[in-house]
């Protein structure tokens, strides 16, 4: 049996699935629930069930609902060792091909793209290169479209990319304000912006690497198994697959088609012949 | 006293080194329930830690993994740089949401997704700390009828988050760090009889 609060959470989310097409039915439950609740709490309603009439009438209130939910906490060069090995074990692959497609998923404000844009312009890369760079929440995607951050993220972002084995100096790649720094345009020019989502959405062909880093993470476990196939579908033979730290494919079908290059930090390569077989058993 | 639980969750910042290797190294390896354990770090300092605790205890102790079913006798650690969430269905998630109480692992976070799963068969205890981390928790835990302890701050490294939890009015027992181990065995064996 339910108790009243799943109830009306799941009558929440078909509301929103209804009327905004965003599926959330497949998320993990604990913070779901909680970030339901941080709305609901800053909403000044008492019951669950009564956000819905100002979710399905008022779109200010869904967007500020679906920013809360949609977790956008990022920063440059997460992980920086995990971007010293993309340097170490990926870049000299992508190096062999004449042009190479990349695929950042669910960039949130987009850190992430900005860091892989200047990794891949250190190291002579950017100008054969295109990124697609997607995450289902449009508000977080005009800002990362944009390239402005607030100041005080830079002396992490500084330190980290340091970290990362950044060759030069950090300062080069940003223009500062006094309250803000704004990511040098030229950065941008091969990086497409645009909204995809993993829920319902479908591949994007022929990547050479694919990052989707602390998105799987907020997914029940079909939800992953749909996205890791996606991910699948959408790579090369040899091309990279990296997730966050804290995530997995061992469990996934697609386990099999891929060997792990980095296993402690993720990064796994695609390998041949291994599809055929993965089609026959599913 | 009785009190059926099915999980101990256990809060602890600075000092909390000492304190676990006290802790955990007293548990009897067939503990009837799983300890989680929320240790304030960063991303990126695991390893050795865990390695440590675990060569010393008898329970198994090991970082806690997306997904994982929770399991007895098991002692997990929530990963840094990461919150720990329990699921209904016994598993851990992980999640990147924003610090709270400027830490990422949380305690508040830990215990409030566990107070809603286990409910009144939860025990909660805060160790020592430089924080208030964990007094929301122990709210919440008391709140659906769980268990809570806090560490006697006159012996904790740190007394500031034993302190604040106390000042909630929501903790049941106040222990020196020591009578843990042996207070929670004496609970479980008025439930199960000796295991
Ligand atoms: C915590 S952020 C991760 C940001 C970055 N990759 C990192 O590791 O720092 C998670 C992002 O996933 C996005 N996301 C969540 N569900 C999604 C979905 N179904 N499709 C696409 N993006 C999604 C959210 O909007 C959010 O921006």
């Amino acid at each position: 049996m339910m108790n009243n609060e799943e109830i009306e959470i799941k009558v929440l989310l078909n509301a929103i699935q209804l009327k905004y097409g965003y599926d959330f039915t497949q998320y993990a439950d604990a913070s779901l629930t909680r970030r339901i609740h941080k709305s609901l709490s800053d909403s000044g309603y008492k019951r669950i069930s009564e956000m819905i009439p100002p979710l399905l009438y008022d779109k200010d209130f869904f967007n500020s609902f679906l920013n809360n939910l949609t977790v956008n906490v990022t920063e440059m060069y997460r992980d920086p060792p995990f971007f010293r090995s993309i340097r170490e074990k990926v870049v000299p692959y992508l190096k062999t091909f004449p042009f190479i497609k990349v695929w950042s998923v669910g960039i949130a404000t987009g850190e992430e793209v900005y860091s892989l844009a200047i990794m891949l312009k250190e190291e002579g890369l950017y100008d054969k290169a295109l990124i697609y760079a997607t995450d289902f929440n449009d508000t977080v995607l005009e800002i990362a479209q944009k390239g402005i951050y607030p100041a005080q993220s830079i002396k992490t972002s500084t330190r980290n990319y340091q970290k990362s084995g950044g060759k030069h100096s950090f300062a080069t790649y940003y223009h500062a304000d006094y309250d803000s720094v704004i990511f040098d345009r030229a950065l941008k020019k091969n990086i497409v912006f645009a909204n995809h989502n993993l829920a319902t959405d479908g591949v994007f062909g022929e990547m050479n690497l694919i990052l989707c880093r602390n998105v799987l993470i907020y997914f029940n476990r079909a939800l992953q198994d749909r996205v890791l196939k996606l991910f699948h579908d959408s790579l090369r033979t040899n091309g990279f697959l990296c997730l966050g730290s804290r995530e997995s494919i061992d469990f996934s079908t697609v386990a099999p088609a891929f060997v792990p290059v980095k296993k402690r930090l993720r990064i796994f390569q695609k390998k041949k012949g291994q599809i055929k077989e993965l089609s026959d058993e599913s | 006293m009785k009190v059926d639980f099915s999980a101990v969750v256990v809060g602890v910042s600075a000092g909390g080194f000492q304190a676990l290797h006290t802790l955990l190294p007293m548990l009897p390896k067939a503990f009837p329930a799983p300890v989680i354990v929320v240790q304030h770090r960063m991303a990126g300092e695991d390893d050795y830690f865990v390695e440590s605790l675990n060569s010393k205890s008898l329970v198994t102790v090991k970082e806690a993994e997306e997904k994982e079913e929770i399991r007895p006798g098991t002692a997990y650690i929530a990963p840094g740089g990461y919150h720990l969430l329990i699921e209904k269905d016994h598993t851990f998630s992980l999640s990147v949401d924003e610090p709270v109480c400027y830490a990422r692992p949380s305690i508040d976070v830990l215990f409030e997704t566990a107070a809603r799963v286990y409910g009144s068969h939860l025990v909660g205890i805060i160790l020592t700390g430089a924080n208030n981390d964990g007094s929301n928790g122990i709210k919440t835990i008391k709140q659906g009828n769980g268990l809570t302890i806090a560490q006697d701050p006159e012996t904790a490294e740190v007394n500031l988050m034993p302190q604040s939890a106390i000042a909630t009015h929501c903790v049941d027992f106040i222990l020196p760090l020591e009578d843990i181990p042996s207070f929670l065995t004496n609970l479980v064996e008025d439930n199960h009889g000796n295991f």
